[in-house]
């Protein structure tokens, strides 16, 4: 009894934080959105246009995270699930299978995305003065949006497991990576945000309104949404034009027919081949496979320790498909940093590319946390099933903490220095904030993997083998509100006085020592706080681990 | 070489294992049997060292499994009921695994890895991974990974489900020669014809607290059983019988039993 009271305190507690987090997260992405479409609105003659082409970015961008994030998930719904032995066996008709397990598909994929679009859509709603017949539409245009992703993401999978067999993850994964590789070129290709970024290019104001007049592509179904929400608003020119809306959701109930008819082809014989997984590995018949050379100097606990976690890390569809979605926010993150409109005006130079070089630091620390959410925060819940193998041999868990540290926070440390260094020599930053910025990145990649690694031994969930699940339950949100209070503590520990050294560099005076004291306490203030970051949630997991 | 004094497990109000005390001596095979939810498991999980006793302490060969709990799993095997296995390694792989976690390496380690693989005729499944194997397999897998370091103690839950009469014959005559050269088994099981068989002492062990113990003879005298076979025994000491009347009943009545 007492232990149920607890769990339910518990779970109140989770509620009531999560309750919070989201209201906070709303209200931030509702007033950013408010904010800038009221410029807009403002903005006579090209505001609409702009608000318009805003939209359709904002849905072209999800409908590619959309159809990746289907691929993967119809891999597991309709063929890897642990429940589908049952249900096929079952006397059920296929179509109610399908629709099933499309709806799943849907939920399980789109959440996130429906989440982010709730504020936008309401800010657009409140700016341009949409009631009933605006949410109606909203609600009618956005379920087609997902169901559009959710069909072709299906179909997909269903062509591919009857090419392979669906636990030939790497095939698989190499044709994904392909697709996601080729969405990211078309994704670039009809975004061209160089146009919207540098209107200074044009003849003039009416060529740079045509420009952005001209749809994306007509046959893409974010183009209609777009269209097809604002035709819900008293929006010139857009109001009242139903034809978006029809074209969306028809297009939408015709792709469900035509994806049933091909499940109702394809699917049995796709899921017969998806149990044929028997896999060879290591053929080669060598003694000592290359991974083990490779950590060859390491004790011997430590090195199978690390090639059994290489080992799985590759072998698993749900962790490493992922990569290939961090390659497309790598690749727009430099691009973003390239396509920044420095160096178009006469006097910006050195201190604002010094000052935007230091943003970038929270930007990248951004991304490593989410990187770590995905990757780092998972490795002690993927080991829980198996811990009673590594509880009952001799190995001292701190060894098994350094481990997973070390193997998370390697590859992380090269990105974030990479990166860095990359975006550094693009924007052509001075010697001083590229030391300063390569050193912080350093100590927050050590910090946050430690944050990432603790957080999921604290919260661990051991009922789930998919490591996309595991980082985003109440530990995972958790993590990265954590994760996010710390870089913004480090930012400002460290941005007034790199500001105050800055400022002085660029106008040629002197650095007081005041300032240079100012510097150093900053500095050292900063580092405090990563140490503790890093050392806390270490001891943290490894108590959480030995008490288990 | 296995000692017991006081264990006891809580988890939190509930007390699954009541103070315990136990000696099952080298090269003895012990088996520990009871009905579901009797606390078998947590006292089996307790010995491997994957679960802390709430009081009480447990020998392994003298080490103390939470002062030197290193020293104490160096020499344990532990074959749990239900394990879960890395999927995505090969057969080879996880014994190669399992004797870096005991910090064996080098030929010797791959060599005896190989003469397991042999013994349980998983030598043409060796390099494929662990995902495909069938139930039987894994547990094979599993029984090999607990020998692989040469252990001086096995303890061993449930060790024959899943295995195909072959593979349970194998089993038995494993244990019997590891007992024989000296090694010691403390065995978890249901199949008590298995128990009977193989096992010098046998404890009953019912709602956390052992009923009976000692030989197959002293367990008939503490049951009043007669000539009774282990299963009798068992339920009666289980208190149980009502389980025999309940079968005697369907039968009668024509049912599906």
């Amino acid at each position: 009894m007492a232990r149920r009271r607890a769990r339910e305190a518990a779970s109140l507690s989770r509620v009531l934080v999560l309750g919070f987090a989201g209201i906070v997260f709303w209200g931030l992405m509702f007033g950013i959105m408010f904010r800038m479409l009221s410029y807009f609105e403002a903005a006579e003659g090209i505001g609409d246009v702009l608000a318009v082409k805003l939209l359709s970015l904002i849905f072209l961008a999800f409908l590619s995270i959309l159809l990746l994030s289907n691929i993967i998930t119809s891999l597991t719904s309709f063929f890897l699930g642990r429940d589908l032995e049952l249900l096929v066996a079952a006397p059920i008709d296929s179509v109610r299978v399908y629709g099933a397990r499309l709806l799943e598909t849907i939920v399980q994929s789109s959440w996130m995305v429906v989440l982010v679009l709730v504020p936008v859509l309401s800010a657009y709603g409140l700016t341009y003065g949409g009631s009933w017949p605006y949410i109606i539409t909203v609600l009618i245009t956005v379920l087609s949006y997902l169901v559009l992703p959710a069909v072709a993401g299906a179909a997909i999978t269903l062509l591919l497991v009857n090419i392979f067999p669906a636990r030939r993850a790497r095939d698989l994964l190499a044709l994904l990576a392909l697709f996601g590789a080729a969405g990211l070129v078309v994704l670039f290709r009809l975004l061209r945000p160089e146009q919207i970024v540098r209107p200074e290019g044009f003849r003039d104001l009416v060529d740079f309104v045509a420009a952005l007049e001209t749809p994306g592509s007509v046959w893409l179904p974010s183009e209609w949404a777009a269209r097809a929400v604002l035709s819900g608003l008293p929006i010139e020119h857009l109001n009242g034009d139903r034809f978006p809306l029809l074209l969306l959701a028809s297009t939408a109930a015709a792709f469900v027919v035509l994806g049933c008819i091909l499940h109702t082809r394809m699917y049995a014989q796709g899921f017969s081949r998806a149990q044929e997984g028997a896999e060879l590995r290591d053929r080669t018949g060598r003694r000592t496979p290359l991974i083990e050379h490779v950590f060859g100097k390491l004790p011997i606990t430590t090195r199978s320790l690390v090639a059994k976690d290489v080992r799985t890390f590759f072998r698993d569809t749900t962790q490493w498909s992922q990569l290939i979605l961090l390659a497309v926010l790598v690749v727009i993150y430099i691009y973003n940093i390239k396509v920044l409109p420095l160096r178009t005006g006469e006097d910006v130079g050195f201190f604002l590319i010094n000052v935007v070089s230091f943003l970038n630091l929270g930007l990248a620390g951004f991304v490593l946390a989410a990187i770590s959410a995905r990757f780092l925060f998972p490795a002690v819940s993927l080991e829980g099933r198996t811990l009673w193998l590594l509880r009952s041999s001799p190995l001292d868990l701190r060894a098994l903490v350094w481990c997973k540290y070390w193997v998370g926070v390697t590859p992380l440390l090269l990105l974030a220095v990479s990166l860095t260094v990359g975006t550094n020599l693009i924007l052509c930053v001075g010697t001083f904030m590229m030391i300063l910025s390569v050193t912080t990145i350093t100590v927050m990649t050590f910090a946050i993997g430690a944050l990432a690694l603790g957080f999921g031994a604290l919260f661990p969930r051991y009922e789930t083998d998919n490591a996309a699940d595991i980082s985003t339950g109440f530990g995972g949100l958790t993590f990265m509100m954590t994760a996010v209070g710390y870089l913004a503590c480090v930012i400002v520990l460290q941005a007034w006085p790199v500001y105050s050294v800055l400022r002085a560099r660029a106008e040629g005076a002197a650095i007081t020592p005041a300032q240079i004291t100012s510097l150093a306490v900053g500095l050292g203030l900063a580092a405090a706080l990563s140490a503790a970051a890093a050392v806390i949630p270490l001891r943290a997991a490894l108590v959480r681990l030995n008490g288990a | 070489m296995i000692r017991l004094e006081g264990v006891t497990k809580q988890y939190g109000g509930f007390t699954a294992v009541h103070p315990l005390d136990l000696h099952v001596r080298r090269g003895e095979m012990f088996g520990f049997l009871g009905p579901n939810g009797a606390g078998k498991t947590t006292t089996i999980r307790m010995i491997a060292g994957v679960l802390r006793p709430t009081a009480g302490r447990i020998l392994i060969g003298g080490y103390d499994t939470v002062a030197e709990p290193v020293n104490a799993k160096q020499i344990v095997g532990y074959i749990p009921d239900r394990p879960t296995l890395y999927e995505k390694l090969t057969g080879a792989e996880f014994l190669r695994f399992v004797s870096g976690l005991w910090g064996r390496d080098g030929d010797a380690a791959a060599k005896r890895a190989d003469e397991l693989l042999d013994l349980f005729e998983l030598t043409a499944w060796k390099d494929t991974l662990i995902e495909s194997y069938s139930h039987g397999m894994r547990q094979k897998l599993l029984i090999s990974s607990a020998l692989v370091h040469s252990p001086d103690v096995i303890v061993v839950d449930e060790p024959m489900v899943g295995l195909d009469p072959k593979g349970a014959r194998l089993i038995k005559e494993l244990l019997r020669a590891f007992t024989a050269a000296g090694g010691t088994v403390f065995l978890s099981t249901h199949t008590l014809e298995v128990a009977e068989a193989l096992c010098d002492r046998i404890a009953i062990f019912y709602q956390g607290r052992i009923r009976a113990m000692g030989s197959m003879d002293d367990l008939r005298n503490e049951a009043e059983a007669g000539t009774a076979g282990l299963e009798d025994i068992f339920l009666k000491l289980t208190r149980s019988e009502d389980v025999v009347e309940l079968v005697a009943a369907l039968r009668a009545s024509g049912g599906v039993v």
